[in-house]
């Protein structure tokens, strides 16, 4: 009930946040992405992860994936406010279907010698993680996975010499014979 | 080649955008010259079915499209250059965004081949116009022109209306391509506004409102940019119910202040009893309305014991600041259409006498009550008094921002929808002087008042020039109190009464300024000449500044204070006494 003098009603919202994954088809056109990032950050919501490419290239269909977090009702604003926009088709949550399967792509880059080398063949082995570049003294490894995987690989990787990590950001699709 | 040399559908992009205008029956635009629009200037030139209105800032061309827009339900047209021409329309533009009015503005770009080189007048209009407008577009190809532009008309009237722009590159200005009328393929797949409600929805919110004991309809915008028709039902169901109607301040007009039923406007600002209506009710109507903050009050305190249905076109309004029991999502014509006949078929008329004894006791508390003086002229009195001699007139009413606003909206009364024209969501300083200009433009013959500050006048005065050349009769009435009179207020009352900065040390002389732009100039001290001085304002038939000078600390009341609820309102009465002591005391040696 400290409220400061304001012309606002200043208040805080105790709801716990929750992450939720996205899957944003649009009419791939100029400047589609940016309005949809223009509307993350235009409206203060979070993107932990963003995925896009063009997926039906004759109909000049995109999918967009992103990964935010918020309180249910933030997330509910979320989707809509996607939805309203006019190159958007649909807005679908993967996480509220719950039947959907996320994945990641990371390239690792990493720099050592003698046993530190050969560590990383082994977890690389356990994480089927593949070895795309090699020199005597480095390796690029490919995982894909979830984020939580790919997360733990680099965690490993970080002692036995880690130079550079890309990664694509999630993407999604849900389970079983239907479409979105 | 010499098939298409006749083909009457061959023109050059800047004959597309006039032909496109005439063929979504535009007849006004607002305007102003540059480098980057000559082309389509010069179609302008040539032709006389579109009338161009040369404004003296963009700015003004925006806000004048948005007055011409919400008086005449059809959407306003602006044409800007580029560079400074478009962000001199990013203010109207996101007024625009924010009251849900219909808005198409063209701007000319530098020529393709120059975009993204820092060219001359060049800026990213449609990066910078992205967050301001409903959708935009850069046309890079005159053969998509046509498309776009009938596009860009659609998206801007239909769903929840909205501002659009199309940037033009000049040289997509001077290219030929291929012409065609607007069709239906011209729209995106996947722009689908919805319009009919869900028929289960619809069924829930009737067995609410059959056994409301405390009901209340609270109206909005929504209902005016629906149509006439909605204005008719929404009436309709206050007669069918019986139920109690307040409205935000975009919505005043649909239910006639004079109405049995109408409990004033509510929020912060809002009349006693339309608020306590509000916190006490158990069942909310709320009809096109967006739970704005300036109506909620303190959310996690507002209507805690309703049930509330919301019907609105737009899906994120839903749940955005208040959770609802039963959203309908479509037109709220539409619905309000669909419920009424299911009320009338299967409901009565509920029994709330005793909530109407209830609110008649609010209501005795009299919260728009103020004191009138014989020695100065009270901001309200003169709100009353130019409603009293206009009242009966065909009359348009538009408003610049602050004090004078909330006056405006709690003193006159508004009978019919579009005839209230103020920047409500914006708040936009500015707003009124030209938006009067757009409404006198689309009624030539109407009475069309700028309730005004002194302040916020000035911010675009300069289109007093553009009234004058087109001999539009706008009447600038100005509450005169020498103060940014809002912000003086909430510094009185939140910041210790220290006054920075909202005192006009050198306020022109409005009657001297009337008369160097060519229009007519009043000045009125006295409350005693105040009938006569606006009987001879509205006899002028020539723009006149009305330099009403009043009461120049008077607070604006009732109010909710920030951080509370709807119960806990400020009424004038409480307010007086220490709160206004405390204004003298610091403000004395200003005045």
């Amino acid at each position: 009930m400290n409220q400061p003098a304001s012309a606002y009603f200043i208040e805080e919202r105790h709801d716990p946040n929750e992450t939720h994954t996205l899957a944003v088809l649009v009419q791939n056109e100029p400047g589609v992405l940016a309005r949809v990032i223009g509307l993350f950050s235009g409206r203060g919501y979070n993107i932990e992860s963003l995925t896009v490419s063009e997926t039906e290239a004759q109909k000049h269909l995109s999918r967009i994936t992103i990964v935010t977090t918020g309180t249910p009702m933030v997330i509910a604003q979320i989707k809509n406010q996607l939805d309203r926009m006019i190159p958007v088709y649909q807005v679908v949550d993967m996480t509220q279907t719950r039947r959907s399967i996320e994945r990641e792509l990371a390239m690792v880059k990493v720099r050592g010698q003698g046993e530190h080398r050969v560590e990383a063949l082994r977890l690389a082995d356990a994480f089927r993680a593949r070895v795309i570049d090699a020199t005597t003294e480095s390796f690029v490894f490919e995982i894909t996975g979830n984020t939580d995987k790919i997360n733990q690989y680099i965690d490993l990787m970080r002692p036995l010499g880690l130079v550079e990590v890309s990664r694509t950001g999630v993407a999604a699709i849900g389970r079983g014979p239907e479409g979105m | 080649m010499s098939d298409k040399s006749h083909d009457p559908n061959q023109m050059t992009g800047a004959a597309m955008i006039v032909r496109a205008l005439i063929d979504h029956g535009v007849t006004d635009i607002f305007g102003y010259p540059g480098g980057a629009v000559l082309p389509i200037y010069d179609e302008i030139f040539q032709q006389s079915e579109v009338q161009h209105i040369l404004v003296r800032h963009e700015q003004g061309a925006g806000h004048a499209a948005e007055g011409y827009a919400r008086s005449t339900g059809k959407p306003g047209v602006a044409l800007v250059t580029s560079g400074p021409g478009a962000t001199n329309m990013v203010t109207p533009l996101t007024d625009a965004l924010m009251d849900s009015i219909p808005l198409v503005c063209i701007s000319g770009q530098v020529p393709t081949h120059l975009i993204g080189n820092d060219a001359f007048q060049e800026c990213d209009t449609v990066g910078i116009t992205r967050p301001c407008t409903k959708h935009n577009w850069l046309v890079r190809d005159v053969n998509d022109l046509a498309k776009v532009l009938h596009e860009a008309f659609y998206v801007a009237t239909t769903g929840r209306p909205g501002p659009v722009l199309v940037d033009v590159p000049k040289d997509v200005q001077f290219a030929t391509g291929t012409y065609h009328p607007p069709r239906k393929s011209d729209v995106h797949r996947s722009y689908a506004p919805r319009v009919k409600g869900d028929a289960t929805q619809i069924r829930k919110a009737v067995a609410l409102l059959a056994n409301a004991k405390r009901p209340v309809i609270y109206s909005g915008g929504g209902v005016i940019n629906s149509g006439p028709e909605a204005t008719k039902l929404l009436r309709e169901l206050v007669e069918v119910t019986g139920f109690p109607i307040t409205s935000t301040l975009m919505g005043l007009g649909a239910y006639p202040a004079s109405g049995k039923n109408w409990l004033g406007m509510l929020g912060m600002h809002g009349t006693y009893e339309a608020n306590m209506s509000m916190h006490d009710c158990d069942v909310m109507l709320c009809v096109g309305a967006r739970f704005d903050d300036r109506i909620t009050g303190r959310v996690d305190a507002f209507s805690p014991g309703s049930k509330k249905i919301h019907i609105d076109i737009d899906p994120s309004s839903i749940n955005k600041n208040i959770r609802v029991d039963v959203p309908i999502i479509g037109d709220c014509g539409n619905i309000l259409g669909d419920i009424l006949q299911v009320f009338k078929a299967e409901a009565k008329k509920p029994d709330i006498k005793a909530w109407w004894q209830q609110i008649a006791q609010w209501r005795a508390r009299n919260s728009l009550y103020f004191k009138k003086s014989n020695d100065v002229i009270l901001p309200q009195h003169a709100i009353q008094s130019l409603f009293e001699a206009t009242r009966g007139r065909d009359t348009y009413i538009t408003t610049e921002v602050g004090q004078h606003q909330m006056w405006a909206a709690q003193f006159y009364g508004f009978e019919e929808p579009h005839r209230w024209m103020t920047s409500g969501g914006l708040g936009t300083m500015g707003y009124g002087l030209p938006a009067a200009v757009g409404v006198q433009v689309a009624h030539p013959d109407s009475l069309v008042i700028d309730i005004a500050g002194d302040a916020s006048v000035q911010m675009t005065m300069q289109e007093m020039s553009t009234a004058v050349q087109y001999e539009l009769p706008i009447k600038i009435f100005i509450l005169n109190n020498q103060y940014m009179g809002m912000v003086r207020q909430w510094q009185q009352l939140l910041h210790g009464n220290r006054l920075s900065h909202s005192y006009s040390e050198a306020m022109p002389d409005f009657v001297k300024l009337a008369e160097a732009y060519g229009g007519v100039g009043f000045q009125v001290h006295k409350p005693g000449d105040l009938d006569g001085a606006i009987q001879e304002m509205i006899s002028v038939k020539r723009p006149v500044l009305f330099d009403c000078r009043v009461a120049s600390l008077e607070n604006c009341f009732p109010m909710i204070p920030s951080g509370k609820a709807h119960n806990e309102m400020l009424l004038p009465e409480q307010a007086n006494d220490e709160a206004t002591a405390k204004a003298f005391a610091g403000g004395k040696a200003l005045v």
